[in-house]
């Protein structure tokens, strides 16, 4: 399959980049680790007439602990997640998220910025990112501006970042201690989207009540979203096994799945109850080693 | 259309050509250069036929365009026999039997390549686990998992055998 015709364009900086996005607005798509966008433009999903490719940009590479905030660069790879050290010992749930991220090869060039940016339901970096409360950083013409994970995702595909607008950085707080978080996927297969999945990142207060939680949920809604109704039937209680499976059991119902290829909703609603539970049992033993 | 000048190293040597934005790696690799060892299989991402190294990392060349490896290093299954020797990783899939069709083999063999590179002694699951982006609908992997077993003992041991020249490294 062959995509449809464009220009090409490899700024060297970010203020070029975001120049030619200003110039060409909702002609232009920025590729990063294109591979979600070079797929969507060999069917012919995607036929934008520029392409501002970011991989020449220097500084936006990276994975590293700054200001008590884990900072994930625009064009950190999946594979840079897979072997930062402080990812497997501070962050596990990031590490659960890019290890089935599509396959290891797909990995060695999807970006974490990308699996956001692209704001497809079925990917799972935002339920992650949901869970873990991130902040993301902006960058456009007229500088940084920071947006919560809360209000990133606007619609299906659709995010809150103007045309001209870079997604630059993540930042994810350092969790607190007692605190500890998972994402479980339920797939087909190797390599494919999520029939559902959850991730789940809590904190215990000293008498191992939950002092805080986020549940953010994958393809099980048109746009990622938070199982609220879960989280607050868990606040402020003791997770006892009863208590996760309550709160599975709103998440269930508080999504809104859409019967397609890979089942009925009502199937995918009881897939999300049970990776519900087993993200947050997994979060709960990981928030009680911490 | 318009053209883009890109220079790629592929195998060692260096490649130049003026390419249409649109045109995917895998179809640079095969159709300007002629090297028809890297295969097209499902075109959309998934079963890794078309794997060949980008800078070191395996990728799957018909999910990049070739001007995004302007200034890059390419190796093709054609670059992994040296001076008339097969690579171990090659001799393993002959002595083990890693094929069928043969179809997924270049790709199959340039994950393993890259793993070998990165982790010279893999268990079964971080083999398995590798090759989960290379799909094989012949073998059911069991003799691909032995084929890259065997490389990475030879690898391992490279000066025994002095016939190896370059001693299994490239």
């Amino acid at each position: 399959m062959i995509p449809g015709p464009f220009d090409y364009h490899a700024p060297r900086s970010l203020a070029e980049a975001i120049g030619l996005l200003g110039a060409h607005g909702f002609d232009a798509k920025l590729l990063a680790g294109g591979q979600s966008l070079i797929p969507m433009m060999k069917f012919r999903l995607a036929e934008p007439a520029v392409i501002v490719d970011l991989n020449r940009v220097p500084g936006l590479d990276g994975v590293r602990e700054q200001d008590g905030q884990l900072v994930i660069g625009a064009l950190a790879r999946e594979a840079d997640l897979e072997q930062a050290a402080v990812v497997a010992t501070t962050y596990p749930i990031l590490l659960d998220t890019a290890l089935v991220v599509a396959d290891p090869l797909v990995r060695n060039l999807a970006t974490v910025g990308g699996n956001l940016a692209h704001a497809d339901p079925a990917n799972d970096h935002p339920a992650t990112m949901l869970a873990l409360g991130a902040e993301l950083t902006a960058t456009g013409p007229t500088g940084e501006r920071t947006i919560p994970i809360d209000d990133f995702f606007v619609d299906t595909f659709t995010t809150a970042l103007e045309p001209d607008e870079i997604l630059t950085a993540i930042r994810i707080p350092r969790p607190a201690p007692r605190s500890g978080g998972a994402y479980v996927k339920f797939e087909r297969k190797v390599g494919d989207y999520a029939i559902a999945g959850a991730a789940a990142h809590l904190t215990l207060d000293d008498d191992g009540r939950v002092a805080a939680v986020r549940i953010g949920l994958t393809n099980v809604n048109y746009k990622p979203m938070r199982a609220t109704q879960a989280e607050a039937a868990l606040l402020g209680q003791e997770p006892t096994e009863d208590a996760i499976r309550a709160a599975a059991q709103l998440a269930s119902q508080e999504c809104d799945p859409s019967s397609d290829l890979r089942g009925p909703a009502d199937y995918k609603r009881a897939v999300a109850r049970t990776v519900t539970a087993r993200a947050l049992r997994r979060a709960l033993e990981r928030a009680r080693a911490a | 259309m318009r053209t883009v000048p890109i220079s790629v190293t592929v195998n060692g040597e260096v490649r130049q050509a003026a390419v249409e934005p649109r045109l995917l790696l895998v179809h640079f690799i095969r159709e300007v250069l002629g090297l028809t060892g890297t295969h097209i299989g499902c075109d959309t991402t998934s079963c890794g036929a078309c794997t060949i190294h980008l800078n070191g990392k395996p990728v799957k060349s018909c999910t990049v365009f070739a001007v995004q490896a302007d200034g890059a290093e390419i190796r093709t299954v054609e670059g992994l026999e040296q001076d008339g020797r097969l690579h171990p990783v090659q001799e393993g899939f002959w002595q083990e039997h890693g094929l069928q069709c043969g179809f997924c083999t270049p790709g199959m063999m340039m994950t393993a390549v890259a793993l070998l590179e990165a982790n010279p002694n893999p268990d079964e699951a971080e083999i398995r686990r590798a090759i989960s982006g290379n799909l094989c609908r012949c073998t059911g992997y069991v003799n691909i998992v032995k084929a890259i077993r065997y490389a990475a003992e030879k690898m391992r041991q490279p000066e025994v055998a002095p016939a190896v020249a370059g001693g299994g490294e490239d």
